[in-house]
């Protein structure tokens, strides 16, 4: 780590209290060498309406995914990115968005993809800063442009393809879509188009825990004794088990694995960033509908 | 698409953005995002009026008026979705003043034919094709009634 992490007392219990910075700290540390604040939002213009001083901004659709294939920029694209948004390898990077942090744990998450070691939340995300009525900027900075190393992704410990997750049936999924989303109920009138899959329901055997129940009104993260009594007594995990989590195409997943993973210390989470989209749509596997997770199916 | 089937007013707003290169399409949409139309005064406290466009992941909210054939399209979405307010207030521009069977001809490929899909991404502009169905949708609606 090249900055001290945030000490603030609110971290303390979580099992890295490291990934998160709160609002405050970060006000008084911008600009400060090594640390680099990043932008990642649901919507592309947000950012040119205003912006966290010296923030830069990447968007998952055209920096984070490859523009043909199905999947994340490969690592000498990532080091392009990175050389332009001015983080190196050792930077500590800061990464808040709208939408409760939605896409910045997905920036988040595909950043780990890539092993860079230090990538922090900013808690409560745009709204939070706003709320507390700290400044934007409309200036967009000018990078210098480093040498980020060529690092492969390593995609086998924390993302699940759909044959990790067909093997994987039979542990715990989490589902963290909206229960409509869950049991299989259309979420829009006939003749609308309809962005999604073939089928509505989920995964057998998934348990519904919506991603926003992890965090409170003002968009930070909910105490640990809090996502204690949601993630182990309400959705039954408990220590030592694999878990996959998916929501519709990764995005809200990643905000949940960010949780699973960093702040209630389960060591083997998984996002399956295909999500609803693939399996509700993929030929030859099972799905349940209504409230209930449903049989594991047999093979 | 043929030119013909595309009125002036929507015509010179899909050449305003295609004249430009992609980062500069992103600004031009900002500006529109700025530009959508208050509510007029008899709107303003009628949210029952209004539709909400399901397809975009913010809450934005379409109503249209037709008066004597001619088309007033009102739209509300919140700041922190500029690019849903961008693409409202294109349709609002463009539509507002047109006859109705003007804008049922319009082509649902609008959207498209803008050049954002590069800037945006082709699942953000679903957003504003689901716009543009739903204010043809109550076109129809008030016309039968």
């Amino acid at each position: 780590m090249t900055i001290e992490r945030d000490p603030a007392p609110q971290f303390l219990e979580f099992s890295h209290p490291e990934r998160l910075v709160s609002a405050e700290w970060l006000e008084q540390r911008l600009e400060t060498p090594g640390l680099v604040v990043v932008e990642s939002d649901e919507d592309v213009l947000l950012y040119e309406t205003g912006h966290i001083r010296g923030a830069v901004k990447i968007d998952w659709h055209t920096d984070l995914n490859d523009p043909v294939t199905r999947d994340y920029i490969d690592g000498e694209r990532f080091a392009e990115l990175m050389s332009r948004c001015g983080i190196s390898r050792d930077t500590t990077v800061v990464i808040y968005g709208d939408k409760t942090n939605w896409w910045a744990a997905y920036a988040l998450w595909v950043f780990t993809l890539f092993g860079h070691d230090d990538v922090r939340l900013l808690d409560g995300g745009r709204a939070k800063w706003e709320a507390d009525g700290r400044e934007y900027t409309l200036e967009t900075p000018t990078p210098t442009a480093t040498e980020y190393p060529i690092v492969e992704r390593n995609d086998s410990t924390i993302r699940a393809f759909r044959d990790d997750v067909l093997t994987h049936l039979g542990n715990p999924l989490i589902d963290v879509r909206s229960p409509e989303e869950y049991s299989g109920e259309r979420t829009t009138a006939p003749a609308y188009p309809e962005e999604g899959a073939l089928r509505a329901g989920h995964i057998p055997s998934a348990q519904s825990v919506p991603w926003s129940k992890a965090v409170a009104d003002d968009g930070t993260f909910r105490p640990l004794s809090e996502l204690d009594a949601i993630y182990r007594k309400g959705a039954g995990l408990q220590d030592g088990d694999e878990i996959v989590a998916y929501c519709r195409i990764g995005e809200r997943s990643s905000h949940t694995w960010f949780v699973l993973n960093y702040l209630m210390g389960f060591d083997n989470v998984r996002n399956y960033d295909g999500s609803w989209t693939e399996w509700g749509s993929l030929v030859a596997v099972p799905i349940a509908t209504g409230e209930e997770p449903g049989e594991v199916p047999s093979r | 698409m043929s030119e013909q089937q595309i009125p002036t007013q929507l015509a010179e707003i899909r050449d305003d953005f295609l004249e430009l290169e992609l980062k500069n399409r992103l600004q031009l949409l900002l500006e529109f995002a700025n530009e959508l139309p208050e509510l007029p005064e008899r709107y303003r406290d009628h949210p029952d009026l209004f539709e909400r466009v399901e397809e975009c992941q913010s809450p934005v909210f379409i109503f249209i008026e037709v008066d004597n054939d001619t088309v007033q399209m009102f739209a509300t979405a919140p700041p922190e979705a500029p690019t849903t307010r961008g693409f409202a207030s294109i349709l609002a521009q463009g539509l507002s003043g047109l006859s109705t069977q003007e804008v049922l001809d319009l082509s649902d490929e609008y959207p498209q034919s803008l050049g954002l899909a590069k800037a945006v991404s082709p699942l953000r502009l679903r957003g504003m094709t689901g716009m543009l169905a739903r204010a043809k949708r109550q076109i129809r609606l008030k016309s039968i009634t």
